[in-house]
């Protein structure tokens, strides 16, 4: 297994993966990229609003980049470190550019400019989108450079191969990832000199989420076990609007807001009548008589509990845990934009959108934590409209988004920068193509030269070891004789993750879910499959990532159940303020002893100081 | 058979095959009613609980999904008969449309029948992503450098590319087509649509000349019956008959260019 030419491994094929290959091919440097699906049917195909972006419009009428952080850090509750959301904010009008060039449809204004709609958490029009499927038309503009790539030999793709382990030489550098290719179930190492995790977030843990079947969390989690650290894994986003189902919570795009949508309810308690026969003054437009500045468009985290809470007094429809959301006033123009998320509503649900209000309620949705990356900072030259000291990042560094584990790095969903406590609408294409743009660079950096030494050298009895650990894993849960039913636990695991931690976290709640958790994992040593053969076993695939699910369900609580206060999505009625002594902090949790042990680590805010985030709530 | 017969109980009936060039085998299940329930969820409970009507334990059936919300393209399938995403068909719709969900009569899961079967019903697309390779489905930008934004396009046009950019490389066309085949070479519908969307593109149609040589090729535009069941399937409803026709026209005159140039 002799290379001598440095080797990029990127894990994960959506935007940030797509991203990043494309910057490592085009640098000269060979990219292995797997992913469980054809990439192309990534989870970022579901983003559905749009994509951030000061734009000359917005510019002219006093947005900025800098104002772009800084709604950045004030929806995120000044936790995130800064210097990488003013990079990625003021490199966001290049971003969409480039994907225009890439022949991205985005929307179109009368002139032929590119349009724009207004979204969450800001009070400027700044969000580029295509039709309400951005998502899936960037998620195509990235795939169809990787397969010009691919054409050209630069890039090999291991589509339906799943990620088992990094592999750590003796200096603690990783060189390579175990796979495992999920028909024929071969298990094989691959090696590198730089390795790259844009595994998306981990909605599973929580049962029926917004999220993809394969957005498990299991890849971090496997690093994380592996000795990577996690970065605020207790911030979990649950989107305000979403469609409850059998198997999943399907998104309803905040852009449904964005282009005028209205969020409301009976002022009657239990009232049974039909939404439209309930004139306009006997609906409550709850968002908009608490927060008149933004009114819908609060952020998410915000909008989630008023929405939670006006249920739990009793005002969701009919008495139940739903809540209109309303676009059937819109203009017929309007409504075209938002064309494709509406059909999915009809077929879902049967109703038509366009004509009756919608019903929705809370979804877990995102990952602001995940992987701990560093990155380094470098004094920027302010540009207009920055404030007087402007720090960045240093393009090409090799340690730019990089976890604790040398050559072990995280782009998108599953690095922990950038969000902070809530991540705003629109602001997840832009921090996944950004890291695989910005950062993608840094790999062939770290490949090139930064490594201690090359793959090649790794001796083949590191090498055999990792391949003999995965598959005795295998070989367990296929000769297991126990009689736990994986789904089964898996089904426990979500219903009590979402009971116990996300939209209200209370002490006592979340010590319990610890408990049950603790209870699932001894249940899983007694696990066994329905599926024992050695052929496209899904099976096999879905029980391992549950001892993952459940290693990470604990990653989460641990944190959580730890920061006394409230902040962006972390809200405990026990401690409802925000608490910058000592809570302005990272929390880093690592995997020591099959358990999660926690510290922190200072966050610095050279540029923005914190400020309350009270969005002008009235009452 | 309708939903509201079928308070408790319904059946599915699955084809079933172990892996490739094995011989495929019929199993039934029997599933608890709910309403608005989709085909996922039944895949999902017979994956936790995989004992046929026999009482037999098998193994789960296999199958290919992601989204659940049909954008992703992963979990085509053939039910009832008809080709569509699993995620998105309702079992009260199939009970409605055809009267099965009976013990006699129960609802039929089948892979579709165009492309290899990996297992039970993940079957393998890959032919379908390697004709975008083959049409150079991609804008030549000159590399990553910020060069500026792409060239303004009106409203109008980009109506159209969006539409053609909603493809999400299912297989719903090539599955209800009567010219495309397992083992012939037509290209199929989903492969004009995505001609079409580069060739619109300023920048993209700077490839059109090598997308319309494969266009001529046989298995190319030529071989298109226009039987127009590609456009009755396709889920995201893209102006499939619109790129056919379009293709048609611009490989004709593509061809006559050719004729009198002498040029490829």
């Amino acid at each position: 297994m002799s290379q001598q030419q440095p080797r990029v491994i990127v894990v994960g094929g959506g935007l940030a993966g797509l991203a990043a290959t494309i910057k490592v091919a085009e640098a000269g440097v060979p990219v292995d990229l797997f992913s469980m699906v054809p990439v192309k049917r990534s989870h970022s195909v579901c983003a559905q609003g749009g994509i951030n972006a000061c734009n000359e419009v917005a510019r002219q009428q006093g947005y900025s980049e800098w104002i772009h952080m800084d709604e950045t850090l004030y929806g995120g509750d000044f936790l995130q470190h800064q210097a990488p959301v003013y990079e990625m904010t003021h490199w966001a009008p290049k971003i969409i550019d480039l994907l225009d060039r890439m022949g991205v449809p985005f929307n179109r204004t009368a002139e032929g400019q590119r349009d724009l709609r207004l979204f969450g958490g800001s009070l400027f029009k700044r969000t580029h989108f295509t039709g309400a499927s951005t998502g899936q038309q960037l998620l195509y503009g990235l795939d169809e450079q990787v397969r010009r790539h691919e054409a050209e030999g630069k890039v090999n793709k291991y589509e339906f191969w799943e990620f088992l382990w990094p592999i750590i030489d003796d200096n603690g550098e990783c060189k390579g990832i175990i796979a495992q290719d999920m028909r024929t179930m071969e298990i094989k190492p691959f090696l590198a000199d730089a390795v790259v995790m844009c595994t998306g977030g981990n909605g599973m843990v929580f049962g029926k989420s917004t999220m993809s079947v394969i957005c498990t969390g299991g890849a971090a989690a496997r690093c994380y076990q592996a000795g990577a650290w996690f970065g605020n894994p207790e911030f979990i986003q649950v989107h305000p609007t979403a469609i409850p189902g059998e198997d999943k919570c399907r998104l309803m795009s905040e852009s449904a807001r964005g282009e005028g949508g209205r969020v409301w309810v009976p002022r009657k308690k239990g009232d049974t009548r039909p939404p439209l026969e309930i004139p306009e003054e006997e609906r409550m437009y709850f968002l908009e008589e608490k927060y008149p500045a933004y009114g819908n468009l609060v952020p998410r985290d915000i909008a989630t509990r008023e929405i939670f809470f006006i249920c739990e007094e009793g005002y969701g429809v009919g008495g139940g845990r739903m809540v209109y959301l309303d676009v059937s006033h819109l203009p017929q123009g309007t409504k075209d934009k938002l064309k494709a998320i509406l059909e999915i509503y009809e077929k879902f649900t049967g109703d038509d959108p366009t004509e009756v209000p919608m019903k929705i309620f809370p979804a877990v949705h995102y990952s602001m934590g995940g992987l701990y990356t560093i990155f380094s900072e470098e004094e920027k030259e302010p540009v207009p409209g920055d404030g007087e000291k402007a720090i960045g990042m240093k393009y090409g560094d090799p340690s730019n988004m990089m976890t604790n584990i040398p050559g072990l790095f995280a782009f998108g969903e599953v690095n922990y920068q950038y969000h902070g406590g809530t991540r705003l609408g629109a602001n997840a294409l832009l921090n996944c193509i950004f890291d695989g743009l910005f950062c993608g660079p840094s790999l062939v950096n770290y490949a090139k030269t930064a490594r201690k030494t090359p793959a090649s050298e790794v001796p083949q009895a590191v090498i055999d070891k990792y391949v003999a650990q995965e598959k005795a894993k295998c070989d367990a849960l296929i000769n297991s004789k126990g009689s736990a039913n994986p789904y089964d636990i898996w089904r426990r695991l979500g219903d009590e993750m979402t009971a116990a931690a996300t939209v209200v976290r209370t002490e006592e709640r979340m010590v319990q879910a610890l408990e049950t958790v603790k209870k699932l994992r001894e249940e899983y040593k007694d696990v066994c499959l329905s599926d024992t053969g050695m052929w496209t076993n899904q099976n096999l695939s879905f029980t391992r990532a549950l001892n993952d699910m459940l290693i990470y369900a604990e990653a989460i609580l641990v944190p959580a159940i730890a920061r006394k206060e409230s902040r962006g999505s972390h809200y405990r009625p026990d401690f409802p303020e925000r608490v910058d002594d000592p809570f302005q902090k990272t929390s880093i949790v690592k995997f020591v002893d099959g358990q999660p042990e926690l510290s922190y680590e200072d966050v610095a805010t050279p540029m923005v100081p914190p400020r309350a985030r009270t969005y002008g709530k009235t009452s | 058979m309708t939903a509201s017969d079928a308070k408790k109980n319904f059946y599915i009936k699955v084809k079933r095959q172990d892996g490739p060039g094995k011989n495929p085998y019929y199993q039934t299940f029997e599933l608890p009613y709910k309403p608005n329930l989709n085909i996922i969820s039944c895949l999902q409970a017979i994956a936790s609980n995989p004992v046929t009507i026999d009482g037999k334990h098998v193994a789960p059936v296999v199958w290919d999904c992601n989204c659940l919300e049909e954008v992703c393209g992963a979990c085509t399938m053939v039910m009832g008969g008809k080709v569509g995403q699993s995620c998105s068909t309702l079992v009260d719709e199939l009970m409605e449309r055809d009267g099965t969900g009976s013990k006699a009569n129960p609802i039929t899961l089948e892979p579709m029948s165009k492309f290899p079967v990996i297992r039970d019903l993940f079957v393998d697309r890959a032919s379908m992503f390697n004709n975008l390779k083959d049409i150079k489905g991609w804008v030549p930008i000159d590399g990553t450098h910020h060069l500026g934004g792409g060239p303004k396009e009106t409203q109008e046009e980009q109506d159209l590319r969006y539409a053609l950019s909603r493809c999400m490389t299912c297989g719903c066309c090539l599955e209800a087509c009567p010219q495309f085949s397992l083992e012939g070479n037509f290209v199929g519908a989903q492969v004009f649509g995505q001609t079409l969307y580069f060739n619109m593109h300023e920048t993209g149609a700077t490839l059109k000349d090598d997308r319309l040589n494969v266009m001529q090729e046989a298995g190319g535009i030529s071989d298109c019956g226009n039987a127009q069941n590609c456009v009755e399937v396709c889920p995201k409803e893209l102006p499939l008959v619109e790129a056919i026709a379009k293709i048609g026209r611009q490989t004709t005159v593509h061809s006559v260019k050719q004729f009198f140039t002498g040029k490829k």
